[in-house]
């Protein structure tokens, strides 16, 4: 349906650091940005990884936290009226003949653009998947990450592993449907909401649920159907539990993934780009920030921000190929001032 | 300067010279001792370098506060003795520290 296919100038896939400041950059340009991101808020790892922590190596700013930086990126690209899909992926990434490219993201979000720019960090953040002896073959049929549609649980026997809020939030909404839940934590406390755990709680003290103390450590079942989970518990005693389905809750990691197939040259898992446009082996698709690579390439967000501005020149080019690209300082050209909204 | 002694879950000993201020993960990252992965830096953030403290070292590097008992939650094969070396520092009191390298890390 082509009437749903988002139109735009430009789409950064990644909304951390650089890609935000792409925006800035692009935006004293004339290029429209349009931003996605797996995670709920933008920042990328400032925001997900250590918001409170301290950052030391931003010029002029001796100390800024992870959250502080995002908020002043946010601050600073807000006249450009950036667009945010959040909680997205990009799984398709396809050039046409007219040198235009359409992204399809993993909720069905399509996009034409003019120009990509791949400010992905260290990839996706995705599920962690626990080391137990042959997870994979469960993967889909019996052990899931995530909960697309509560009625496929309904009257499964579901053991939930983890103590934060994923963890505690779905044994109490899967609660109604399945035919039994146990939670599996390795200790009293949650990280959870307070009031998830005591709503859970209350659930095992009137016998609904049961809530064990422990880790799973093995997983047993045949044709990728679970059937029983060993728990360890905290005297070291392994039980076995009968289940048929495990919903694993123990945070996020950062995987390439879709990436690779977009037919980009890789080298190790990073996007190899040249160092006056950071443009990657296909025309008019950039990549800047941590996810790329060149000789002397330290993955630092200051890096990142010198890439952002080289590449929106070249990106300039390709969106505005009849405008003349004229270098002007923020400081003293009203026409950028202008742009920024303080003229 | 401190000696440390990682020991790998097949039993190969790593013994390093850290300097006293730096942690215990950055002392394996800087010396390439397998095992320790520390995908976030060191931020307390991932629990990728999750170790095992030698019994007889566990008083003098303390209890994990708050924060890194959230964090092992989310390491594997937790025990009593689990740390996250990147919240151990490491000072002349914990010369000749050992720690034991779990079979994987999350």
């Amino acid at each position: 349906m082509t009437g749903d296919v988002i139109k735009t100038d430009a789409v950064i896939i990644g909304a951390g650091p650089v890609g935000l400041f792409a925006v800035f950059e692009l935006g004293l340009l004339d290029i429209k940005t349009h931003l996605i991101d797996i995670l709920d808020k933008p920042g990328g790892q400032c925001a997900e990884l250590y918001p409170e922590k301290p950052i030391y190596d931003i010029p002029a700013l001796p100390f800024v936290t992870g959250q502080g930086l995002t908020d002043g990126l946010m601050e600073q690209i807000k006249p450009f009226d950036p667009v945010f899909h959040l909680q997205q992926r990009v799984d398709e990434l396809k050039p046409d003949s007219e040198g235009r490219f359409h992204l399809t993201t993993d909720i069905g979000t399509q996009f034409e653009t003019k120009v990509v720019i791949i400010a992905a960090g260290g990839g996706s953040f995705t599920p962690k998947r626990p080391p137990l002896g042959g997870i994979e073959g469960f993967e889909g049929t019996s052990v899931f990450y995530s909960v697309r549609q509560i009625e496929e649980f309904k009257d499964k026997s579901i053991l939930i592993a983890g103590g934060g809020d994923s963890a505690l939030d779905w044994a109490l909404n899967l609660h109604p449907v399945a035919k039994r839940i146990t939670l599996v934590h390795r200790r009293e406390e949650f990280r959870a909401a307070p009031d998830s755990v005591n709503k859970m709680r209350a659930l095992a003290d009137a016998g609904e649920l049961d809530f064990v103390i422990g880790q799973v450590m093995e997983l047993h079942g045949q044709n990728s159907q679970l059937e029983a989970a060993s728990i360890r518990g905290k005297d070291g005693e392994m039980t076995r539990l009968e289940c048929d389905t495990l919903l694993p809750f123990f945070g996020l990691t950062m995987k390439l993934g879709p990436v690779a197939d977009w037919g980009l040259n890789l080298d190790e898992n990073l996007i190899p780009v040249d160092t006056e446009k950071f443009e990657t082996s296909t025309s008019g698709i950039f990549a800047i920030g941590d996810i790329n690579t060149y000789p002397g390439k330290l993955k630092l967000i200051l890096s990142g921000f010198h890439e952002a501005a080289l590449m929106a020149r070249a990106a300039h080019r390709i969106v505005h190929p009849d405008s003349k690209l004229v270098f002007q300082y923020t400081t003293s050209s009203s026409s950028l001032q202008k742009k920024l909204g303080v003229k | 300067m401190p000696k440390i002694t990682y020991i790998e879950h097949d039993g190969t000993k790593h013994e390093v010279e850290a300097e006293a201020g730096m942690t215990v993960m950055e002392a394996a990252v800087k010396n390439s001792v397998p095992g320790i992965e520390a995908e976030c830096g060191g931020a307390c953030a991932c629990a990728t370098c999750h170790v095992y403290v030698d019994e007889a070292w566990r008083k003098a590097t303390g209890q994990p506060e708050e924060m890194e008992e959230d964090m092992l939650d989310f390491a594997f094969d937790v025990r009593e003795s689990s740390r996250l070396s990147c919240q151990i520092k490491v000072s002349d009191e914990l010369d000749g520290l050992i720690v034991n390298v779990p079979e994987k890390q999350f």
